[in-house]
């Protein structure tokens, strides 16, 4: 079965090619059977190899698959090859699953689009091949290859409606801000090459572990640049302003892409990395202080948003800030596991405000909502089965299972761990605040807009799937005081090293703390939105109240101060020198010559006075040369 | 012999060309096409053979040598030699020759047997200057192809052409007069130093001289050679020529006389004078990075998308000239790579435009927009083109310019981590251009037809060759690799201390490299 591992990535592909090539003459009905019939035998595949893998797994719990030799020049020779192990099996599960399941809904979804149902689905299908690429790649270089693929598709979708001209600018926005960091990962490509003479992943950490000494100079820069790249692509502090923004793609798009899989690449990319971050402690510390900054920043502004989706996208950003937390600390199986029910509920959570904004014709302003509960109560139920897991309700949520294991593994760091864990704490508090403030906004209340959607099937089967999951998903990975049953954890560990432990007493007392950080929250969002609602108002009218509110609406201001400061001294230089200053000289030397053309032409006058006096002129001249000079 | 027919067969289809437009319009364009395609054949049967898997035994560093005395007494033969190097050149050259006859299929109405006997003999004293190993006949050839393409953009030019022609004559034809300087100093120092007075590029390879005399001559074949590369500041003419030139002219161009002087620096002017480009390395790879973000920057400002597109060049040449002054195998191939890359997704992208241009009668991206809607296919291919040209790995450009950072990070790690920084600037150019020109609203309410059929299929070929290119590269790298390595051992016998791969014997019997199945 294993063999058989290179049909995963190469099945989305094959869908690509046959829907940008004749994608226009197919109707709907096929357009939908190809685009979500891929990648439903790509995660058929998927699952096959990784029950394989589970069940029998391969010699040293690795199997790797070359397909054939990319480049081989001067000793550097990528090939173009596969390597699976647990990480990766977890990484390709969920994303052929919540894919396919994203697939099914996008076509009910997307079915009223006037055009660029098959351009949509050929985008999806780029997508899910590129970013299989990227979890499954030997190489950082094929991994590159996945990561700038599942970019450009990310920018091909925030753009899917391109005669705005706004979602033209978030989707350049995404990917020029991604870029940034990918360039330094690239830099961090080269660096790795030059000193280690391989970029395949495996001998690579080897070399590296043998060769390099912990906390080198030398590993603060590669760690260091590999951070870079998953900076931007998971958009955290400092280059998380695309994400919100990217909300201006179709609703499908924001629950494959910027929820569920390409934006925890950066956190693959450093577990996959993991012996290069353990080897610069300096560089593992600061990716838990960017987490756990990014974690309360992103929390702050999602509980001030009034688009739903922007609420998510918040949400999101802060919830990978956990993740990077989680790695930061060396909690890796808890950063995989929070990855994997984070893509459960998130993508549950913007599938069904899809649902809600499709009935409420594109309205997304929650404050525009109300009510819902009672005209949609399916979507509802799901919806708040992902809140609640979003909000890590204690014992029987996913959420609050990989939540948990995050902060204990922060507890345990010995960088400044009590510090990370209060602010994951305080995070936890405001997850339960912005998710339920969002909760009942939109379902509970007055109704504002009637709801007008009567979903079919394929909307709501995958909601109630993802709901599901986001509920059992948790009971994989049970913790030592709550039964004792690391399914997952063991599993990760055949490939990613182990989690300090910490004693089973004090875990249990932080359990109890975070259940009353998650819990309070929720109930503070009971209290301020739904209870005493005029609260909150009076709140943002005082001077102080309104000012913060409009800063961590706007996410801190960064968008306002990379505006000013990068992009617009940029445009301005660039349209200043529109003309080109190196031409000037060029043109100068032309002028020169049609100016002495002009004067030497009036000099030819035919009047044989003129002539006469030049030639005597000259003469003096000439004879005072000969006499004076030599 | 075969090498002399390969031209010989261009530059008499151009004539016969010229005479068929006499009486039609429709016969110079079949008997370009067909001396071309015929060419082609030939030319993929040469590279198999030489090339391919099945492995040739090459007795030198040539794979295909011819020689005649031509003018005994002053030294000058008529010498050609083909290596993989050539191979790779002539290949594309041919190929971008059929590329633009194909899109002037329509375009041109007007003196259509001049036109392809121009655009004929530049393809032909083009592979004349890949092939020619003897200096006075390099610069023969790289005179001869001026001339044509100064009628191509002054006769079929558009409105500003004559400027346009005039300053791409000039700059060109003063750079050659370097060249030409430092060709006889070169032929004399020689002369003196051994009493064999010859144009021979075999025979001046490691001509003792001092290093002052050194330094003049390398920068006479550098100014020559710059022009061309358009090496800022020296890229002015560029794009006005591009913006004026026929589609074809702008193919031709971007594609070829280009990398003319590319290959100039490869072949000639760090073999001939190894120490002196080994001194001069820092200032020229100084250039390349700035070329690689002015070029970028000025992109982004333009307005006109033909100007974009030439301004793209400028920054993608940055990448070849870095590539070929930091001098190690992963840097040559890179440059090689980018060369061929480079030529065909700019070569695609002037096609593009020149297509629009046909429909909307403006190159000004003000008065694009929204092209997307009606006109599909084309947005789609353009956005293939400007993705490729963006560097996305799995696209011919990707590979060359990742082995050319990484070449020069070895070399000199500042200069390539700041050329890494091209490398989001051209993505806000790229998505710039696609923006403007097909995304956001048709303001001006554009109905064009799309793509026709013929339209189709160049750009069909062109988007299979950058994927080949992408996807499989080792093919075009095994077949360069015999060539680098013997002229990096040119330079590695000059140059002591050289940290280049390990020398190896340029007359041993070498089997080419393989192409190692999938």
């Amino acid at each position: 079965m294993l063999h058989l591992l290179f049909l995963v990535p190469i099945l989305p592909f094959c869908g690509f090619v046959v829907l940008a090539l004749f994608g226009r003459w197919f109707d709907r009905r096929q357009v939908a059977a190809i685009g979500v019939g891929s990648i439903g035998l790509s995660a058929l595949f998927a699952l096959l190899v990784g029950f394989d893998f589970v069940i029998a797994p391969p010699a040293g719990d690795h199997f790797s698959q070359s397909l054939w030799t990319w480049i081989n020049v001067g000793g550097f020779s990528p090939h173009i090859a596969f390597y699976l192990d647990s990480l990766s099996v977890i990484m390709i599960l969920v994303v052929t699953v919540v894919g396919f399941l994203i697939h099914v809904y996008s076509a009910e979804y997307m079915e009223d689009e006037p055009d660029g149902y098959a351009r949509f689905f050929a985008c999806m299908n780029l997508f899910v091949g590129s970013m299989l690429t990227l979890v499954l790649a030997d190489n950082l270089l094929l991994l590159y290859l996945g990561w700038e693929g599942v970019g450009l598709c990310s920018y091909l979708l925030i753009g899917f409606w391109y005669t705005d001209p706004a979602n033209g600018r978030a989707a350049r926005k995404a990917f020029i801000v991604t870029r940034i960091g990918d360039t330094a990962l690239l830099v961090g490509l080269l660096l790795l090459f030059t000193k280690l003479g391989t970029l395949q992943i495996q001998p690579l950490m080897q070399l590296a572990s043998e060769r390099w000494v912990v906390g080198s100079s030398i590993t603060v820069a590669a760690a260091g640049l590999l951070l870079g790249g998953a900076l931007g692509k998971s958009a955290q502090l400092p280059l998380q302003t695309w994400l919100p923004d990217a909300m201006a793609g179709p609703t499908p798009v924001s629950a494959l892409i910027h929820a569920a899989t390409m934006v925890t690449a950066g956190v693959y990319l450093i577990a996959r990395m993991n012996v290069l971050f353990t080897l610069s402690p300096v560089i593992q510390t600061t990716v838990a202080a960017v987490g756990a900054g990014t974690l309360i920043l992103a929390g702050f502004s999602a509980l001030t948003q009034r688009d739903i989706k922007r609420v998510l996208a918040y949400s999101t950003i802060s919830q990978i800030g956990y993740m990077f937390l989680a790695v930061g600390v060396g909690a890796w199986s808890a950063a995989m596991f929070h990855f994997m029910t984070h893509a459960f509920f998130k993508a549950l959570l913007f599938m069904a405000a899809g649902v809600i904004i499709l009935g409420l014709h594109h309205e997304q302003d929650m404050f525009k909502m109300g009510g819902l509960r009672k005209q949609t109560p399916l979507v509802f139920w799901t919806f708040l089965a992902g809140s609640l897991s979003l909000a890590a309700l204690p014992l029987v949520t996913a959420g609050f299972y990989s939540k948990d294991a995050i902060l204990a593994g922060a507890w345990a760091s010995d960088a400044g761990g009590r510090w990370l864990w209060a602010a994951g704490l305080g995070g936890a508090l405001l997850t339960g605040l912005y998710t339920f403030r969002m909760v009942f906004l939109t379902f509970f209340g007055q109704v504002q807009t009637p709801f007008h959607l009567k979903p079919g099937l394929r909307l709501l089967l995958p909601l109630v799937v993802l709901a599901f999951l986001s509920i059992v998903a948790g009971f994989l990975d049970l913790p030592r005081t709550l039964g004792n049953q690391p399914w997952f954890s063991d599993f990760v560990h055949t490939s990613l090293p182990e989690t300090k432990e910490i004693a089973g007493s004090v875990e249990r007392n932080l359990q109890i703390v975070a259940s009353l950080a998650s819990i309070g929250g929720i109930l503070l969002a009971y209290y301020f939105f739904l209870r005493e609602p005029g609260f909150v108002r009076r709140l943002m009218m005082t001077p102080l109240g309104a000012a913060l509110h409009r800063f961590w609406f706007v996410g801190w201001g960064f968008d306002w101060a990379y505006d000013n400061l990068i992009v617009g001294t940029y445009v301005r230089l660039a349209r200043a020198n529109r003309a080109d200053v190196f031409d000037l000289p060029m043109r100068g030397i032309a002028l020169i010559n049609q100016a002495g053309h002009i004067v030497l032409s009036r000099t030819e006058t035919g009047r044989l006075r003129w002539y006469a006096t030049s030639v005597a002129f000259g003469a003096i001249v000439a004879v005072g040369i000969v006499v004076f000079v030599t | 012999m075969i090498l002399t027919w390969l031209i010989a067969e261009i530059f008499a289809g151009g004539i016969l060309a010229w005479i068929a437009g006499r009486w039609s319009r429709f016969w110079p364009r079949v008997i370009s096409l067909v001396t071309l395609s015929v060419h082609m054949v030939i030319l993929i049967v040469l590279w198999v053979r030489y090339f391919g898997p099945v492995g040739y035994v090459a007795k030198g560093p040539w794979v295909i040598e011819v020689s005649y005395s031509w003018i005994p007494q002053l030294g000058i033969s008529y010498h050609l030699s083909m290596d993989g190097l050539s191979m790779l050149l002539i290949v594309l050259t041919n190929f971008l020759g059929i590329m633009a006859v194909a899109c002037s299929w329509n375009a041109i109405q007007e003196r259509v047997g001049f036109f392809h006997f121009n655009l004929l003999w530049i393809v032909a004293s083009i592979m004349g200057v890949f092939l020619a190993t003897d200096l006075f006949l390099f610069y023969f050839f790289w005179e001869m192809m001026l001339v044509p393409l100064y009628f191509l953009i002054g006769f079929w030019g558009y409105e500003n052409r004559t400027y346009a022609s005039i300053k791409f004559f000039i700059f060109t034809q003063a750079g050659g007069l370097l060249m030409l300087l430092a060709i006889l100093g070169l032929y004399f120092v020689h002369g003196r130093a051994t009493g064999v007075y010859t144009f021979d590029y075999n025979e001046l390879l490691g001509t003792p001289m001092s290093e002052s005399t050194a330094r003049w001559l390398m920068l006479g074949f550098f100014a020559a050679f710059a022009v061309k590369l358009q090496v800022v500041p020296l890229h002015t003419w560029l794009p006005d020529a591009h913006t004026q030139a026929p589609t074809a002219g702008s193919v031709d161009l971007a594609g070829l006389v280009l990398k003319v002087g590319a290959y100039g620096m490869i072949r000639f002017l760090v073999p001939l004078f190894p120490e002196a480009a080994l001194d001069f390395s820092d200032v020229a790879m100084g250039l390349a990075v700035a070329g690689i973000l002015y070029g970028a920057v000025m992109a982004f400002a333009q307005t006109d998308i033909k100007r974009l597109v030439a301004y793209t060049s400028i920054s993608h040449m940055g990448f070849v000239l870095l590539g070929i002054f930091a001098w190690n195998e992963l840097a040559l191939e890179g440059a090689v790579m980018i060369m061929l890359a480079h030529a065909i997704t700019t070569g695609a992208l002037f096609i593009l435009v020149g297509d629009l241009n046909d429909r909307i009668h403006t190159r000004d991206m003000g008065r694009m927009g929204g092209l997307w809607q009606t006109a599909p296919r084309m947005g789609g291919v353009a956005l293939f083109f400007a993705v490729a040209s963006l560097g996305l790995p799995g696209l011919g450009n990707f590979v060359g310019e990742f082995l050319v950072v990484l070449g020069t990070y070895q070399a000199n790690t500042t200069m390539a981590v700041v050329a890494t920084l091209g490398l989001i600037l051209s993505v806000v150019y790229s998505l710039w251009m696609i923006q403007v020109a097909f995304l956001g609203p048709n303001h001006v309410g554009w109905k064009l037809p799309d793509m026709n059929l013929r339209e189709g299929a160049i750009m069909a070929t062109m988007i299979a060759v950058v994927l080949w290119f992408g996807l499989y590269p080792q093919s075009i790298l095994a077949t360069a690799r015999q060539s680098i390595t013997n002229l990096q051992q040119i330079v590695a016998t000059t140059r002591p201390e050289e940290k280049t791969q390990a020398p190896v014997d340029p007359l041993n019997v070498v089997l080419p490299e393989e192409w190692e199945a999938p």
